[in-house]
C-alpha cells in the first residue's frame, strides 16, 4: 500500500506591527480569542515609519512569502506623523517592487489601532489567504537561505 | 591545421558541449559577456572584447569555499568539492590567455590555490585571434601576438571559414573530441590573415608604449612621484577597473549567514574600494590617492619585480573603454615617463 | 565656444576669484576627456568642451568645497539641477562656487557609436549634423542624433538653474523636440509581471557590483554607505547571489527617489549597459503621479516628496488596484 504525503504548503508570513497599536491590537485579538493562523512572525517596531525598506527586503531573502506593515491610523501616529512618512514609503516601494516583477500582494499595508482586534485577525487571515494563492515567494528569494 | 565553415560553427559548440561545459561569449542585453553554452545559445565571436573577461571561468567573481552547519549540537564543515569535470572556454583573445599566465604565477605558486588550480587543470581554452584588433588595444607592448593566442587552440576566423590549430595536449585531446567536424587544410589562408593583423597592430595608438622605465630599481622613485597626486583626482572610486580586468587577482573572504549555517566564500576585491586590505587595526590606505597608486604599482613595477619581469597588465584595454572617468592605465604610463618615441 | 571658456578661466585665475578650475582634460582617444582640476593658466591648454564631456562635475564639488580657496566649475544645464540639489542638502558650498554656465548640444556615447559597427576609432570630428570617424578600418559617419547618450534624447531642458555667469548660451533656451522619457517604464508597465521580471533578470544579472553607478551619482552623497559597511550582512561587492543585485539596486534607487534629477550618469557608467534610469525614472514616474510633478534640482527650498505629505495621500493599496498584476 502507497501512502501518498503531500506537503502542504505553509506560507511564511512577517508583519511589522507598531508598537502603539497594531501591536496592542494583535494583543486584544489573543486575548478576545481571536484566531489567526500561526504563520504570522510578529516584529515589533516603535512606528511604522521605522520600517526601512531594507526590512522588507531582508524578509524576503530570509525567506518570507509575503511581508504586511501595520501602523496607526493616519491622524493617530504616536509620533504625530510617522505613518503619513511610511505611507509614502511603502506606496514607493510596492511599486518598486511591482516593476520588478515581483507579485504585488505580496506586500501590504494596513492600519489597525489597539482596539481593533477584530480587524487585526480579520486582516491576517486574508492576507494569509491571498500568500496562499500567490505561492511560495521565488521571485525575492535567497536561494542561500532556501531550506530543503 | 584544421577548419570548419563558420556556418557548421554551431555543430561545433554543440559537439563539445555533448561532453563538456562549454563557455563562450553570449550577449546578453547590449554586452557579452561568457555564459554556458545551451542549445538557445547564440555565441557571440565578433565582439572583440566581452566585459569580463574570461578570467571568470578559472577565477569566478564569487565562490563558496565551505560551509559550516550544526547537527546534533555539532559543528559540521562541508568543503565545496572542486572543479572535477573537464570543461572548455571558447573565444579568449591572445591577452586574456596571457592573463591566466598572470594568475597562475600567484595561485599556482606555494601555497597552491587548490580551486584555481582545479580549474586550470580541468580547463581548455580555445583562443581565437584578434580579427579587427581596436583603439583601446595595447597587448604588442607586453610582446602578446594578437595572431598568434598561445592557448591550447588556437583559432582564426577568416572569411567563411574558422581555422582550428590545437597547440598543446589538451588541445589535440579536444581536436579529437570533434576530428570528424573538421577537414584538415593548408595554413595559407591564415599566415596572410595574421600578416593583416600585424599590420593593423602596428598602426594601433598604444601599440608603441615605452615600458623601459618601469623597473623594480626606480620603485621608490615612482612610488614618491607628485604625479599620483594630480592623477587620481578624477578616479570615482569605483571598481570597474579591477572586475573587468583580466589580470586583477585580489579576493575577499566573506562569511554568509544563511539562517542554518554559514556560507564561507570568497569574491574579488578591488584596490580602489575603502575596505580593501582592511585589518583590525584599520587600514593602512587611508586616501584614494594611496589606493589608486596601489593598483598602478602592482600592475607595473611590484609584480613584474617578483614575477621575472612579467607585467601583470596584458594590455587588453578594458580598463581604457570601460572606467566612468575615463582614467586607464595608458594615461599613468605616458605620465609618468612611457609615452612612445 | 572652448577657446572662450579657457579665456575666461583665465581671466577669473588672474584676478583672483578662484583659485582652481574644474573641468574636463583632453584624453588620448579624441573620445575619452577626463574631469580634472586646473591650478594655473599653463595647465589650461589641456581644458576640452565637446561632445565627449559628458561627466558631471557637480560631484567633485563636494570634495572642491573643502579645500582652499573658490573654484570655478563648468555646468551643462542638466548638471546644474545636481548642484542645486546638493546645495538643498548642503552637501556643497555655493558661496565657493564660480559656476560658468555652459551651452549644451547633446552629449555623446561612444557606446553607440561602436555598437554601429564602428571600431578602431582614431579621431572623431563633427561637421553639420554628422559624426565622422578616422578609423583604423576607413573613414566612418553616424549621425550625430543617433550617437546620443540616452540621457541627451529626452533632454529636461537648456535652462541652467544656477550660474553666475553663461557662455554659449542663453537664459530661458529651449530643448529641441524630445522624446517622452517614460516611454521605456511605460512600455515596462504594461508588461505582465512575468515578463518584467524576465527583463529584470536579464539586465540586473550582468551587474558586476562595481559599485559605478552609486560612486558618480550626484544625489548618492553618503559619507559611508550602507553597503560599504563591515557590520552589514550583505555581499557588499559580492555579485553572489541574484538576490543581492536586485537588492541594491532597488535600495540605490530608492535611496535617491525624490533628490534623483534624472541626470543620467548611472547609465552612462554602467560597464554591464544596464539602464539603471529606468529604476529611477519609475520612481520619478510614481512621484509625479502620486503627489504631483516634481523636479529634484529646480529649487532648493521645497521639502523633497518623501520628507513630505498631505493627509490626503494615496494609500499603499493603490499598487494593487492600478490593475497592473
Amino acid at each position: 500500500m502507497q501512502v501518498e504525503k503531500t506537503q502542504e504548503f505553509r506560507p511564511k508570513i512577517v508583519a511589522f506591527c507598531c508598537n502603539w497599536c497594531s501591536y496592542a491590537g494583535a494583543d486584544l485579538a489573543g486575548s478576545s480569542r481571536l484566531s489567526y493562523p500561526a504563520d504570522v512572525k510578529i516584529i515589533r517596531v516603535p512606528c511604522s515609519c521605522r520600517v526601512n525598506p531594507m526590512f522588507i527586503l531582508r524578509a524576503f531573502q530570509r525567506g518570507a512569502d509575503g511581508v504586511i506593515l501595520c501602523g496607526c491610523h493616519p491622524g493617530d501616529c504616536h509620533y504625530t506623523t510617522g505613518n503619513y512618512y511610511a505611507r509614502r514609503r511603502m506606496t514607493l516601494l510596492f511599486s518598486m517592487l511591482d516593476y520588478l516583477g515581483v507579485e504585488n500582494g505580496r506586500t501590504r499595508v494596513e492600519w489597525v489601532s489597539a482596539a481593533e482586534g477584530v480587524k487585526f485577525s480579520t486582516t491576517m487571515n486574508e492576507f494569509v489567504a491571498k500568500i496562499h494563492s500567490l505561492g511560495e515567494n521565488v521571485r525575492l528569494e535567497d536561494l542561500r537561505c532556501k531550506r530543503d | 591545421m584544421y577548419k570548419i565553415e563558420k556556418s557548421h560553427l554551431s555543430e561545433l559548440l554543440a559537439a563539445i558541449a555533448a561532453k563538456e561545459d562549454l563557455f563562450v561569449p553570449q550577449k546578453t542585453g547590449s554586452q557579452t559577456n561568457y555564459g554556458l553554452w545551451t542549445q538557445e545559445t547564440q555565441a557571440d565571436l565578433s565582439t572583440l572584447k566581452t566585459v569580463k573577461s574570461g578570467k571568470d571561468c578559472f577565477f569566478p567573481q564569487s565562490e563558496v569555499l565551505y560551509r559550516c552547519r550544526k547537527e546534533e549540537g555539532k559543528l559540521v564543515i562541508d568543503p565545496e568539492e572542486l572543479k572535477n569535470q573537464p570543461f572548455v572556454v571558447f573565444g579568449m583573445r591572445a591577452c586574456d590567455v596571457q592573463g591566466l599566465k598572470v594568475l597562475d604565477n600567484v595561485f599556482l605558486k606555494d601555497p597552491v590555490d587548490s580551486f584555481y588550480a582545479a580549474r586550470r587543470e580541468h580547463g581548455t581554452v580555445v583562443a581565437l585571434a584578434c580579427h579587427q584588433p581596436e583603439e583601446t588595444c595595447f597587448c604588442k607592448v607586453f610582446g602578446i601576438d594578437a595572431a598568434n593566442p598561445a592557448a591550447d587552440v588556437a583559432a582564426w576566423i577568416v572569411g567563411e571559414e574558422l581555422y582550428w590549430k590545437p597547440l598543446t595536449q589538451k588541445g589535440e585531446n579536444l581536436t579529437e573530441l570533434v576530428r570528424e567536424l573538421l577537414v584538415e587544410t593548408e595554413e595559407e589562408a591564415v599566415e596572410k590573415e595574421k600578416q593583416e593583423i600585424h599590420a593593423v597592430i602596428e598602426r594601433l595608438p598604444y601599440s608603441h608604449l615605452d615600458l623601459s622605465r618601469f623597473t623594480p630599481e626606480r620603485t621608490m622613485e615612482l612610488f614618491d612621484s607628485p604625479l599620483w597626486e594630480e592623477m587620481y583626482q578624477p578616479c570615482l572610486a569605483c571598481g570597474t577597473c579591477t572586475f573587468v580586468c583580466p589580470t586583477c587577482q585580489c579576493y575577499d573572504i566573506k562569511d554568509f549567514h544563511t539562517g542554518e549555517g554559514v556560507e564561507r566564500y570568497r569574491c574579488w576585491d578591488s584596490c580602489m574600494y575603502s575596505d580593501f586590505t582592511m585589518m583590525a587595526h584599520g587600514n593602512m590606505r587611508t586616501s584614494q590617492m594611496q589606493r589608486f597608486r596601489q593598483r598602478f604599482m602592482h600592475k607595473l613595477v611590484y609584480y613584474p619585480a617578483n614575477n621575472e619581469g612579467m607585467f601583470s597588465c596584458v594590455g587588453c584595454g578594458r580598463c581604457v573603454s570601460k572606467c566612468p572617468a575615463s582614467l586607464n592605465i595608458v594615461k599613468v604610463i605616458k605620465k609618468l615617463g612611457g609615452e612612445a618615441q | 565656444m572652448q577657446e572662450r571658456l579657457v579665456e575666461r578661466a583665465k581671466e577669473l585665475l588672474a584676478d583672483g576669484t578662484v583659485v582652481r578650475v574644474l573641468g574636463w582634460k583632453q584624453g588620448d582617444l579624441g573620445y575619452n576627456p577626463e574631469p580634472a582640476y586646473f591650478n594655473s593658466p599653463e595647465e589650461l591648454k589641456d581644458f576640452v568642451y565637446d561632445g565627449f564631456c559628458g561627466a558631471n562635475l557637480s560631484k567633485y564639488l563636494i570634495q572642491a568645497g573643502k579645500l582652499e580657496g573658490n573654484t570655478l566649475v563648468f555646468l551643462k544645464p542638466c548638471d546644474t539641477y545636481s548642484f542645486h540639489q546638493l546645495i538643498k542638502e548642503h552637501r556643497v558650498k555655493r558661496e565657493k562656487t564660480y559656476i560658468i554656465g555652459v551651452g549644451c548640444k547633446g552629449t555623446l556615447d561612444v557606446e553607440k557609436i561602436k555598437s554601429a559597427g564602428i571600431k578602431g576609432i582614431e579621431k572623431i570630428s563633427q561637421e553639420g549634423e554628422t559624426l565622422k570617424m578616422e578609423t583604423l578600418y576607413g573613414e566612418k559617419e553616424l549621425p550625430f542624433a543617433e550617437a546620443l547618450l540616452e540621457r541627451c534624447t529626452v533632454c529636461k531642458g537648456k535652462t541652467h538653474q544656477v550660474y553666475d555667469e553663461l557662455i554659449g548660451a542663453q537664459e530661458g533656451e529651449e530643448a529641441g523636440p524630445v522624446g517622452n522619457r517614460f516611454e521605456m517604464v511605460e512600455k515596462l508597465e504594461a508588461m505582465s509581471p512575468k515578463e518584467r521580471f524576465a527583463f529584470w533578470q536579464e539586465e540586473l544579472s550582468r551587474c558586476i557590483r562595481c559599485n559605478a553607478c552609486r560612486n558618480v551619482c550626484p544625489a548618492c552623497s553618503c559619507l559611508k554607505c550602507v553597503f560599504d559597511g563591515n557590520q552589514f550582512d550583505s555581499a557588499q561587492k559580492a555579485n553572489a547571489d541574484t538576490f543581492e543585485e536586485q537588492m541594491f539596486h532597488i535600495i540605490r534607487a530608492f535611496h535617491v527617489a525624490g533628490r534623483c534629477t534624472d541626470c543620467g550618469e548611472c547609465s552612462r557608467v554602467c560597464p554591464q549597459g544596464i539602464p539603471l534610469h529606468l529604476l529611477n525614472r519609475k520612481f520619478i514616474k510614481d512621484i509625479n503621479t502620486f503627489y504631483g510633478d516634481y523636479q529634484a534640482g529646480e529649487d532648493t527650498d521645497s521639502r523633497a516628496p518623501l520628507t513630505n505629505f498631505t493627509f490626503e495621500d494615496v494609500e499603499p493599496s493603490v499598487v494593487g488596484e492600478r490593475g497592473q498584476s
